[in-house]
């Protein structure tokens, strides 16, 4: 595998958090491939939203490397490779749908013809027309993180991280949101990094999933899913689904148990 | 009389306070029995007149005074937005200030809200000292004082209560600490600032007015309203008094007016998705 | 504990050398604007701790005695101000949670009454309370807790009902009794909204009861002291400004008070700053 091409790559990163002392994670080493779709999955305080926000340059790791599109991740930060979507859609109250779309891109200082272009794309693309006027206040919880998702790709980012973004949505919803993401991210191109809680989604969403130890976080393994692309609600019923997600769940239960690594 | 930090006006409290007519029925009825009743047990128990004046009365005297009284609102209206406006002013710019360097705002803090305890207005005899007894500016000062703390605190608070995502969405768009001011803490600080100033304006109206009971120029509301209770002339202190609230008001009411404006994305203003 | 101690220095001195610099920097520039700097109008601030081991007048007790006697003088009737305006202010504020109509006809007004400068009205309430027989100080009190009642009502509504409704409904699935639900829920949920009112009116009845005893024409308190040795300024500005550190910290301690108090009834989780 080409190193040069990984949009993403983890080198023995390791995170303390020095005022507790803690190891939050230990020694991960991953690659990300262009166009992948990577979900990160361990149990409560395994250290993925950290490896996520590490991967973003929003927190420094204690020790190890971290690349972005080949470059360190500060400068890819600086240089706005990605887009980035949390658990809240994390939108201003006080701008539209549209504006709030259209931060980033005032951000990099587009005229506002390119920016209302943009905007139109988004919306399209997340299927808020008709929307672009209203308030954050105005739109159910699976809308709002629909916008985020817009003003995510606004920009056009190559990599895209996801921190639990459909976590505060009810079930129907989140697989409706799944749908969305997946056709999103074929139309888009994009290579996606997606931290999750929920087996099924993982196994569902992703082209690989690793899977994180209880803290001191370690990658316990790593799950190929070889379903078929387009996935589609069939997908989560067919059988070699169920065998993904209980590869996944043996994972994280050896994880919780031991500890210990195994072979992906 | 003096305030610290005051959230932005929740939700609930627009609805305690009744959005319809129908929720403000109750309300104006009352303020109708009130007044009548005031009116009738004054004539009826023959209260003490001179303490207590009907509301007829207090009108009428008002009618007959309005030339003095008005002007003296005026001058002390004058005083009291003077000192808003310079009060508030260097709160905001301080608070910019202490945002932008967040160890020293961190560390200030607490002393901030501790001055906010001082008794401001019992320092007008030293502003008379400074800038003339006689000075309008003496009373802008003392206003300007005791309106700088809470809207200072308010607007601090505003700045800095924003939610870490927030922070991380602007740097991960590669934000200078400029953009991430601009683009995230002042919008969000302007319930804050606007809950300060409608505060201020309540405080600098009394200040102005109380200032003046260590003494001030005889065309001062506060003046007019000692000395007429002074000489027990009490109808004409109510009426100083009818003058002062109405312009305190006035000034309340323009201040929520003009947030009504600047915030009219605030679904809490607005009384809504409840 | 070091370090907060350190900041506290930090902090005093760097007020101390702010004055004495700008005092330096004036009356070697001959400043006049925005007022005159000489020794009378900024004495030097260890004069004015110093004037403090100084007799008052003539053969008389040190300043700090008698500026001590006046400062519990006020502090009594600034406390019964606040028990006062903060028990009435809590029992509305009880009797309006049980009662929408109670709150769209009265929460208005309650809200209005804070627009009238009641220092205004002070003569008044002297007036008519003496004439009742009771002691000047009382009235002072009485104005002191009319400041009081209203953050504390208006808080401790919004803390009454600040419950999480499921919790309301816990208490029904027990069949509570009204008066239960107030002692075991909407109380102790109202505390955190109680201290902040507590705060707020810590100082305002401590200025209330400054300003009030002027025209009460009160000797015995720091409003008298105040005006007393205001009419000493030009011989003893020392004196005045002692005067007005004492009141600063009169008003700074009550709110103290508070502080510590809150500390110990309620704990909350600390509040968090990006």
């Amino acid at each position: 595998m080409n190193e040069q091409a990984a949009v993403v790559s983890l080198k023995s990163v390791t995170k303390d958090f020095a005022r507790g002392g803690v190891r939050a994670l230990q020694e991960i080493d991953l690659e990300v491939r262009p166009r992948e779709f990577v979900s990160l999955i361990g149990p409560s305080g395994c250290g993925k939203s950290t490896l996520l926000r590490i991967i973003g340059d929003l927190v420094q790791p204690t020790s190890g490397d971290v690349a972005v599109n080949g470059k360190q991740a500060h400068q890819a930060r600086l240089d706005r490779d990605y887009g980035i979507v949390f658990q809240d859609a994390v939108l201003y109250d006080w701008r539209t749908v549209a504006k709030n779309i259209a931060l980033p891109l005032e951000m990099l200082d587009w005229n506002r013809a390119r920016r209302s272009d943009r905007v139109g794309e988004m919306v399209e693309l997340v299927e808020l027309a008709g929307f672009e006027n209203h308030y954050p206040w105005q739109l159910s919880g699976g809308m709002q993180q629909r916008v985020s998702i817009a003003r995510a790709l606004s920009f056009d980012p190559s990599l895209l991280l996801m921190d639990e973004p459909f976590g505060a949505l009810d079930e129907m919803t989140r697989e409706r949101m799944n749908m969305e993401l997946l056709r999103i991210w074929e139309e888009s191109g994009s290579t996606i990094v997606f931290v999750t809680h929920s087996i099924a989604e993982a196994v569902f969403l992703s082209t690989r999933v690793v899977v994180l130890s209880p803290r001191p976080g370690r990658i316990t393994g790593i799950v190929d899913i070889d379903l078929p692309q387009p996935r589609n609600t069939d997908t989560r019923e067919q059988e070699r689904f169920f065998e993904l997600v209980t590869q996944v769940r043996e994972l994280l239960r050896t994880g919780d148990r031991s500890g210990e690594e195994l072979p992906a | 009389m003096s305030t610290t930090v005051v959230q932005p006006v929740p939700r609930s409290f627009g609805r305690m306070m009744g959005r319809s007519a129908r929720d403000w029925a109750p309300a104006v009825a009352i303020f109708v029995l009130g007044i009548a009743l005031w009116e009738g047990l004054v004539r009826g128990l023959d209260v003490q007149r001179f303490l207590l004046p009907a509301p007829s009365e207090i009108l009428s005297t008002f009618w007959d005074d309005r030339d003095t009284l008005v002007s003296a609102g005026l001058f002390t209206f004058k005083e009291a937005v003077g000192g808003f406006l310079i009060g508030s002013a260097f709160a905001v710019i301080v608070a910019l200030v202490l945002a932008r360097w967040r160890p020293l705002g961190n560390a200030l803090m607490p002393y901030a809200i501790a001055a906010n305890a001082v008794p401001i207005i019992a320092f007008a005899p030293i502003t008379n000292n400074w800038f003339g007894i006689l000075s309008p500016t003496s009373k802008m000062a003392i206003a300007a004082v005791i309106v700088f703390f809470p809207v200072m605190v308010n607007t601090l608070r505003g700045l800095t209560s924003v939610r870490p995502e927030s922070v991380e969405l602007m740097r991960s768009y590669a934000a200078r600490e400029r953009d991430i001011f601009r683009r995230v803490r002042i919008p969000n600080s302007l319930p804050y600032l606007f809950t300060g100033l409608k505060v201020a304006t309540v405080l600098a109206m009394i200040g102005a007015i109380v200032g003046d009971y260590f003494g001030g120029s005889q065309d001062a509301l506060g003046i007019q309203i000692r000395r007429s209770a002074g000489i027990f002339a009490f109808d004409e202190a109510w009426a100083a008094i009818f003058v002062a609230s109405v312009l305190g008001i006035a000034f309340y009411g323009a201040v929520a007016l003009a947030e009504r404006v600047v915030l009219s994305w605030d679904p809490s203003l607005r009384g809504g998705r409840e | 504990m070091l370090r907060r101690g350190l900041v506290f220095a930090a902090v005093l001195a760097g007020l101390w050398a702010l004055w004495e610099a700008y005092r330096a920097f004036g009356v070697a520039v001959r400043l006049t604007w925005p007022f005159e700097v000489n020794e009378r109008t900024m004495p030097h601030i260890h004069d004015m701790i110093g004037q403090l081991f100084e007799p008052s007048r003539r053969n008389g007790p040190l300043l700090i005695e008698v500026l001590g006697k006046a400062a519990l003088f006020t502090a009594k009737e600034a406390a019964v101000g606040f028990a006062l305006g903060a028990g009435v202010g809590f029992l509305i504020a009880v009797a309006l949670v049980h009662s929408t109509l109670l709150q769209r006809g009265l929460l208005p007004y309650i809200v209005a009454s804070q627009t009238i400068p009641i220092l205004a009205i002070a003569p008044m309430v002297v007036v008519w309370l003496g004439g009742r027989g009771l002691p000047g100080w009382f009235s002072v009190s009485v104005i002191a807790a009319y400041l009081t009642f209203f953050p504390v009502a208006i808080n401790a509504l919004r803390g009454l009902q600040s419950a999480d409704p499921r919790a309301h409904e816990l208490m029904s699935s027990y069949a509570a009794s009204r008066w239960t639900v107030l002692w075991k829920l909407r109380v102790p949920a109202s505390l955190p909204y109680l201290f902040a009112a507590f705060k707020i009116a810590a100082t305002a009845c401590v200025v209330g009861a400054i300003i009030g005893e002027l025209p009460a024409s009160i000797q015995d308190g720091l409003g008298g002291a105040i005006l007393n040795f205001n009419q000493y300024y030009a011989s003893s500005p020392e004196s005045l400004w002692a005067t007005n550190i004492i009141a600063a910290l009169l008003g700074i301690s009550f709110f103290l008070l508070i502080v510590l108090t809150e500390k110990l009834v309620v704990r909350r989780a600390p509040e968090h700053f990006v």
